[in-house]
């Protein structure tokens, strides 16, 4: 249970629990929050955090279970009640309309529908105030529409203060910050709590969660799997706790490369409006190695990517692919010469989600046997396929006829990387393939890939993280403004040395020469 | 030069005000329901039964602002019905509005025939007389074009000016903005988007009866079948051409209807002696493709238009 700190408490959940259909989100879920703390709510993709403040706070109804906030019981169902009651939420998918201003978005619903007046000039004093008391720099007279992510954020926050809020709900506010939007949340959520509001916090962040928080609820597969105070442990029992079982880093053998795959000699691709091309670029994938490639988002990562996949030709240079010059340049092209992609989105370019699991499955196979035969669908082979990957990748999901769109970002990416790996590719093309996922998903996607580098497979790993980049890669190349550094054997460059090459220097003037 | 002649008679600008009236209130009130989310392709059929519900009433013995009122309700009624299907069922609006306009139709020609089964020639009404403002009406020009017109016509300027004070100056606006926008935004304030929704659809719906109205009440003073003949579908594209907004949205009702005044007079000039009548008919229709065209390229849908809201889905 809690540390008795004293402290009041404000938020009592007592035995939440919801399904969706067959799955079973949140299963008897209790806890306490006190006023003047940040508790984290740590737990993986699909472990049931965002449901279980969606109960909270009114937007889905449990089937069992119950919320109080101040000592009163919530009805459920009705986040008018929440509000009310003082609670804020910042959702992972902000709540804002984009077509009007920050101070509308900030006054809607905060009086009565037919009163005449929108009390447009007292609520500029109160945001005005509130800005000033939190932090929160935003220009109350700008379109949301042309805010930045960052901004956008700092206006839900500033909504839920607006209404008073005692306590602040969380969604993954992090997911879409960069490091300085982040420490700049930090400060203003610290500013809350000094003023004696409290705060839930939900992240599989594990650095930001020993940050910011003073305790720690871990819940896995819709269970409170455990309750600990964030000065009594550390990342790594966190991360234990959080996937159940004990955690290997990805390791690397020393394995020697195999003959090249695909090579690009001096290669130019177009500029695609704010997406710069690439300009002579030399490159090789081998049998066998990762390559990773590092660089500020932005770079010409997506042109590259594209190129690769079949989505873009060079217009100037040469590729060769299993020693050839391909003739024809496709996605389609790419797919027969074994080339897997994961591409960077897996919601807009990686799956139909309004497509059942088992659709998506085949997306890239369905025209040939045994999902189709003389022109026929063989939907019982689809789903066997399916199936397959549920099991094989740990696919969490109600089963294969549901709609991708249900599953958590980490589920649906275990479903791509099926789909890709059973294919038996030679080249595989992960482009960000563990942005958004958890740690569980992300040692699992990176265990899979350098299973299939160790089985022969030619690899791409376009990724932001550098850390990542590190651990996985065999040579790294550090690409900036289309342009690609020469290829670093692994354990060669320090973290420093490669920021430099991020940052542009080595970089000559002209194109450079690998 | 016949054009300008036309352009700088008084009656012509009178013939555009007048034209564009019943435009004017079907437009406000699909822009209403667009706004909120919802697209009325009921607004056909709608206005045929608004047109009816007016002069039967009127016929029957009623008032003319009873008429109106009448009309209003009947249009509001089937607005019920569309927003019942389409909100918290979240059928298809397309299917939804379509069968809307054919249901309507339909039941005004029912109640017609089976008010008036002998009568082969439909009946006249005293329709809604021109009230000349004192004093403004005497400016040349402008007066006798806006300022002697019936109260219909002033009701649906002034229509326009309330109907943008209440989207953008009032909590309900805000709110009715925000459902069309992300509906998101609204749950999470705690309003019931269904309630907005439905609310925008039924009082836009009585909008756009109240324009068939003026058809028969105001513009004409009797009732015939083809009377709306897709003056409702005009309004859709009226809606886009403003680009949502209320104030733009009428001007390209008084535009067109400018369009249809000149191509009536064009006939009767030299021209029309050489030109088959169908391309004047044609004149007002085309120059609004081309008006949409390129007014609407960087026109702000609502984005969450045709979307349906269902509270607790993931």
């Amino acid at each position: 249970m809690a540390p008795d700190t004293g402290a009041e408490v404000v938020l009592r959940l007592d035995g939440i629990t919801k399904r969706f259909g067959p799955l079973v989100a949140n299963d008897g879920i209790s806890f306490e929050l006190r006023k003047g703390e940040v508790i984290a709510l740590l737990g993986e993709n699909g472990a049931g955090k965002t449901t279980l403040m969606n109960i909270l706070f009114g937007h889905y109804t449990a089937e069992g279970g119950t919320v109080e906030v101040f000592g009163r019981a919530l009805p459920p169902g009705h986040p008018r009640a929440a509000l009310d009651a003082g609670v804020g939420m910042v959702h992972q998918h902000f709540t804002l309309a984009d077509n009007m201003t920050v101070l509308e978005n900030i006054l809607l619903g905060t009086r009565p529908l037919l009163s005449p007046r929108l009390g447009a000039g007292a609520a500029r004093a109160k945001v005005a105030k509130l800005s000033r008391d939190f932090g929160l720099a935003v220009d109350p007279d700008a379109r949301v529409g042309n805010l930045s992510v960052g901004e956008r954020q700092r206006v839900e926050i500033l909504k839920a203060l607006y209404r008073d809020a005692r306590i602040l709900i969380l969604d993954e506010p992090t997911a879409v910050l960069t490091p300085q939007e982040s420490a700049a949340l930090f400060g203003t959520l610290r500013k809350a709590v000094a003023q004696g509001l409290s705060v839930i916090f939900i992240s599989h962040k594990l650095g930001e969660v020993m940050e910011i928080s003073s305790r720690v609820l871990v819940l896995r597969h819709g269970k409170l799997a455990g309750e600990v105070a964030t000065a009594k442990t550390d990342r790594h029992r966190l991360a234990e706790m959080m996937v159940g079982a004990e955690i290997a880093a990805p390791r690397l053998s020393d394995r020697a490369p195999g003959p090249a795959l695909l090579t690009l000699s001096n290669v130019d691709t177009p500029r695609r409006g704010s997406v710069p091309g690439l300009s002579g670029v030399n490159l090789t994938l081998r049998a066998g190695q990762i390559t990773g490639l590092a660089g500020v988002s932005g770079n010409g990562q997506a042109a590259l990517a594209a190129l690769i996949g079949g989505l873009e030709r060079p217009v100037h240079g040469g590729m060769e692919l299993h020693g050839e010059v391909p003739g024809d340049w496709s996605p389609r092209a790419a797919l027969a010469a074994g080339i897997a992609r994961i591409p960077e989105d897996r919601h807009k370019t990686g799956t139909v989600s309004d497509f059942s699991l088992t659709e998506n499955a085949i997306l890239e196979s369905y025209d040939e046997a045994p999902y189709s035969r003389k022109g026929w669908m063989d939907w019982r082979a689809a789903e066997g396929f399916a199936r397959k990957i549920i099991e094989t990748y740990d696919v969490r999901c109600p089963g294969p006829s549901a709609r991708i769109r249900l599953l958590s970002g980490g589920n649906m990416q275990k479903l791509i990387l099926g789909r890709v790996l059973e294919a038996g590719p030679k080249i595989i093309l992960a482009n960000q393939p563990v942005r958004g996922l958890d740690i569980g998903a992300v040692t699992f996607v990176q265990n899979r890939l350098i299973a299939a580098r160790d089985e022969g497979a030619a690899v791409l790993l376009i990724s932001e993280d550098l850390d990542e980049v590190m651990a996985l890669s065999d040579v790294i190349h550090v690409i900036y403004e289309g342009r690609l550094s020469p290829a670093f054997p692994r354990g060669t460059m320090t973290p420093a040395g490669l920021g430099q090459w991020m940052a542009g220097h080595g970089f000559g003037g002209g194109a450079h020469a690998a | 030069m016949e054009i300008l002649d036309i352009l700088l008679t008084a009656s012509f600008w009178a013939a555009a005000v007048r034209i564009a009236s019943p435009l004017i209130f079907a437009t406000l009130g699909e822009l209403i329901c667009e706004r909120a989310g919802v697209l009325n392709l009921g607004i056909e059929g709608i206005m045929v039964i608004g047109a009816f519900a007016g002069w039967m009433t009127v016929y029957l013995g009623g008032g003319l602002w009873t008429g109106v009122l009448v009309a209003m309700l009947a249009g509001m009624l089937f607005g019920l019905l569309h927003a019942t299907l389409t909100v918290p069922f979240g059928l298809s609006q397309h299917v939804v509005g379509l069968g809307v306009t054919l249901l309507a139709t339909v039941t005004a020609s029912f109640a017609y025939r089976l008010s008036l089964p002998e009568v082969t020639s439909p009946p006249k009404i005293e329709p809604f007389q021109p009230f000349a403002i004192p004093g403004l009406s005497q400016v040349p020009l402008i007066g006798p074009a806006f300022f002697a017109q019936t109260p219909l016509t002033y009701l649906a300027f002034a229509l326009i000016a309330l109907v943008s004070i209440v989207l953008y100056r009032t909590p309900l606006g805000l709110a009715l903005r925000a459902a069309g926008e992300n509906p998101a935004s609204v749950e999470a304030q705690g309003l019931s988007v269904t309630a907005i929704r439905m609310g925008a659809v039924i009082v836009g719906s009585g909008l756009m009866a109240i324009g068939g109205a003026f058809l028969t009440m105001s513009a004409f003073s009797s009732f015939f079948f083809e009377m709306v003949n897709g003056r409702g579908w005009i309004c859709i594209a009226l809606v886009v051409f403003g680009a949502w907004k209320p104030g733009k949205a009428a001007l390209g009702a008084l535009l067109f209807a400018a369009f249809d005044a000149l191509q009536v007079r064009l006939q009767q000039t030299p021209m029309g002696a050489v030109v088959p009548y169908q391309v004047f008919l044609m004149v007002p229709y085309i120059l609004s493709i081309l008006a949409l065209v390129l007014m609407s390229r960087r026109a702000e849908v609502p984005a969450a238009l045709m979307i349906p809201f269902n509270k607790g889905e993931r």
